[in-house]
């Protein structure tokens, strides 16, 4: 495998506190990756910066060995660089199905010129479909995400992100506030996403349903990656015990 | 059809670009505008001046659009630094600067406005036909972008702009785009009026006149091309058909928009279920 994304040295701060303090690591291609650490690790944080959401204060981010450190959200998602929120962000004035219609149309939105002169949503309407019916909401394809259980939202999410044929997914929390049985399901569904072609990065508290699924682990500690590998040597390890349960 | 029939397709044609104009602006993509009137005056004294160094009628419509679209480009800069109502207060800004600036401008008749603007070459009936006909286009411009991938992309922008950029889109152009194309119609509007009324005047242009075009668009729904199509024809008949309306035009448009925002928010469209993708 070789990295698909490269973060180099990140650093940002909020206030004086560094929440980034020269976080590095590399997503090989193919693979699933988790970033795991305690509250206030930095976990989020350094995934909204490789999604482009925040800018680091310095470092670099490299997709597919391009630098994409000052590419805006857009033009990083529209290099294959998804994401989906931790607090789920549907468009709640559509429909779930047109929610992933305005993802699987991105070629038409690319500028608006493009958007004026393009009129048919049939090809995005069935592709959202269709992904709708492998994520198991093709039931609620015609409902708003307003009437849709926290559950369903989240799998909103991940489909409209799918639905950019991304390289990599970046997840941010996407099993938080979810049942057992909920989180489960949903670590079967994104497990299943290296298989199509998609790397992942998680960030997630559920470490059970993590270390289920993930190939690799990126522990992150007040800023700093303190440990990287296969989950269960990483696991054994006393500082990454102590980091992230508190107990040695 | 009569002279006065004429004069109130020609007042309707106008307003009607007007508002369809601001609903692409705030119906479709969310960004509220409380100075419109600046960009129709920006038009009506770019042809106005033009029309009065001897240039033909579609120089003169095409160089207000242009002028205002443009300034309206510069202006939509600002809707990407600010949202909702910060971006309401700066766009009502914006409107009270150009009052202030043409109203000192000697060379554009100060509070005097610009006179004995020459006719468009044409009877009233058939200029008011070639109005009808501007409008019609425009409405049928609204309508496409609606059904296109722009009205989509627009929906999503005014919806949620930072899960909009998650999908790829370029927030910033978009909204450009908008305040670009709305703007334009507002001076293509006021390019029409100077032919229309052969003089203007600053306050034809003043906030009132904003807040009137914006009346238009939240009665009809802002958003919806038929609604506000709608509520424009009525809302620019009523003074004609009642003199008590005339005189309280401005309470009326008020206490409309007060009855709407609190039984149908969504306007007269906001009646309308939505339609299914």
């Amino acid at each position: 495998m070789s990295a698909l994304a490269r973060i180099d040295d990140l650093h940002i701060s909020f206030g004086g506190v560094a929440a980034a303090n020269g976080v590095s690591f590399a997503v090989e291609r193919g693979e699933f990756l988790a970033v795991i650490g305690p509250n206030g690790a930095g976990k989020t944080t350094a995934l909204r910066m490789v999604a482009g959401i925040l800018r680091p204060d310095s470092g670099r981010v490299f997709f597919d060995d391009r630098d994409v450190t000052r590419l805006p959200v857009h033009a990083r998602a529209r290099l294959g660089l998804g994401f989906t929120h931790q607090i789920v962000r549907p468009f709640y004035g559509f429909s779930t199905v047109e929610n992933v219609m305005l993802a699987a149309g991105h070629r038409e939105t690319s500028s608006p010129w493009r958007a004026l002169t393009s009129r048919s949503r049939d090809l995005a309407r069935e592709k959202a479909r269709t992904i709708l019916e492998r994520i198991g909401l093709s039931a609620q394809a015609a409902s708003s995400p307003r009437a849709l259980p926290l559950g369903q939202r989240k799998r909103l999410e991940v489909a409209r992100a799918i639905a950019l044929d991304p390289r990599l997914l970046l997840l941010d929390e996407p099993l938080a506030g979810l049942s057992s049985a909920e989180a489960a399901a949903m670590a079967d569904l994104i497990s299943g996403l290296p298989a199509q072609g998609i790397t992942v990065v998680l960030v997630e508290h559920n470490l059970g349903e993590v270390l289920r699924v993930a190939d690799r682990l990126v522990v992150l500690d007040a800023g700093k990656v303190l440990a990287e590998g296969v989950p269960a040597e990483v696991m054994k390890r006393a500082d990454v015990r102590q980091a992230y349960t508190g107990v040695v | 059809m009569s002279a006065y029939v004429a004069s109130l397709v020609s007042v309707i044609g106008i307003n009607l670009i007007l508002a369809l104009g601001l609903n692409i602006i705030t119906g479709f993509c969310g960004q509220v505008s409380l100075g419109h009137a600046a960009f129709y005056g920006l038009g009506a004294y770019t042809a106005a001046y033009l029309a009065k160094l001897g240039a033909p009628l579609p120089l003169t419509l095409l160089a207000g659009a242009v002028m205002a679209g443009a300034i309206g480009i510069v202006v939509g800069l600002t809707s990407l630094r600010v949202r909702h109502d910060f971006l309401a207060v700066t766009t009502m800004g914006i409107g009270f600067v150009f009052l202030g600036f043409v109203r000192k401008q000697k060379w554009l008749g100060a509070e005097l406005g610009i006179s004995g603007i020459p006719g468009p070459g044409m009877d009233p009936l058939a200029y008011a036909l070639l109005i009808s006909a501007f409008a019609m286009a425009v409405l049928v411009f609204s309508l496409w972008i609606k059904q296109s991938w722009m009205g989509f992309t627009f929906d999503a922008v005014a919806d949620d702009e930072d899960a909009a950029r998650t999908v790829g889109v370029n927030v910033s152009t978009y909204k450009l785009t908008a305040f670009g194309i709305g703007t334009a119609l507002a001076g293509l509007a006021g390019g029409l009026y100077i032919y229309f009324a052969r003089i203007i005047l600053p306050d034809t242009f003043d906030f009132v006149e904003s807040i009137a075009v914006l009346t238009m668009v939240v009665i009809g729904g802002t958003g919806s091309v038929w609604g506000v199509f709608a509520s424009t024809v009525v809302l620019t008949l009523l003074p004609e058909v009642s003199r008590a309306a005339a005189d309280y035009r401005l309470l009326i448009f008020g206490a409309l928009l007060v009855l709407v925002m609190r039984f149908s928010p969504g306007g007269l469209a906001g009646l309308v279920k939505r339609r299914p993708a």
